[in-house]
């Protein structure tokens, strides 16, 4: 029987990209008196629910897609990772 | 040679695609027609525009859904083909995404959508949009984008330069280059490339929104004037 898997995508901008959100988000701490905040890099999480026989069948699937479709490879670097089943979504 | 026809491919959240069907039709003396992003082919279509705006409202990432419709698929036929495909702003980004343009858009390095008018110099004139430029000439045309900071990692960077597919530089009114005339931080100043055939080319600057004194600038007109020429050659 198939089950919903969730799966998480991480795209981060590479670590040689410039990242001028990030940046502006370090500035704005350092206003604020936040110390000790040298860098601060922003990305984004997708968080995929899969229908699969296993976890790692629902993250193979993601994985075929996140480095040409969710992430840009020229930009941006990608961690997939299955987190655990959707219990409420089983099928 | 009279009554090309250009297509141009409206995804929603595309914008100025009556701009360009108009400096088509007006400026170039061309037969030009909007086209859904859900049609299948291009039969009869002599070459294709891609516009500027927010295609599929620019989520994920700016261009990165547009790829996925179906119009996509006819569009990338053609260039295949050697037939002229040509983007402007969102457009370019589009065809970046679907691979036929190098390099990727990251967000300006000021991080502010930047709208103003900007000179762009000819670089390499063997594209649609610079055919009927001289090279080292400088256009002004106005921008409007957030992300139009164009990269493309050092060893690849060096490889579209070698093959001179950058068209289009940032640059002073008189053609030199400046990071004050770099409205967005892209590498080497870059506005414009082609593909190594040089059939596919974008800029991100719009020249649909300056082909008559009417909208302030008429530097748009040149490059209009240029995809009519390439196709005739």
């Amino acid at each position: 029987m198939n089950s919903v898997f969730r799966v998480q995508v991480q795209v981060r901008l590479r670590p040689a990209i410039y990242d001028p959100q990030g940046e502006a988000i370090r500035r704005s701490l350092a206003a604020a008196g936040v110390e000790g905040v040298v860098s601060v890099r922003q990305g984004k999480l997708i968080e995929l629910e899969v229908q699969a026989a296993s976890a790692a069948e629902a993250e193979a699937r993601v994985r075929a897609i996140a480095g040409r479709v969710l992430s840009n490879p020229v930009l941006e670097d990608h961690v997939v990772e299955a987190v655990g089943s959707a219990p409420h979504r089983t099928v | 040679m009279a009554d090309l026809r250009f297509a141009v491919p409206v995804f929603p959240g595309t914008n100025c695609e009556g701009e360009v069907v108009h400096a088509l039709e007006t400026v170039a003396g061309q037969k030009a027609e909007l086209v859904w992003h859900q049609a299948r082919s291009l039969a009869g279509f002599d070459a294709a525009v891609v516009p500027g705006g927010f295609a599929h409202g620019d989520y994920l990432r700016a261009g990165a859904l547009a790829r996925f419709s179906p119009v996509m698929e006819p569009l990338a036929r053609m260039a295949e083909a050697g037939r002229p495909v040509v983007g402007i702003c969102n457009g370019f980004q589009i065809l970046q995404e679907a691979g036929l343009l190098p390099g990727a858009m990251q967000r300006n390095r000021s991080l502010a959508y930047v709208c103003r008018d900007v000179w762009v110099r000819a670089e390499d004139c063997g594209s649609p949009f610079t055919v009927g430029l001289e090279p080292g000439e400088a256009v002004r045309l106005p921008v409007g984008h957030a992300e139009g900071n164009f990269h493309l990692p050092d060893d690849e960077l060096e490889m579209i330069e070698t093959a001179n597919q950058v068209i289009f530089r940032y640059c002073e009114p008189d053609g030199g280059l400046s990071e004050a005339a770099n409205p967005n931080g892209s590498r080497n100043h870059i506005a414009g490339v082609r593909n190594r055939r040089g059939n596919v080319a974008a800029l991100m600057p719009h020249p649909d929104r300056a082909y008559e004194p009417l909208l302030g600038g008429v530097g748009g007109v040149r490059l209009f004037e240029s995809l009519v020429r390439w196709l005739e050659s």
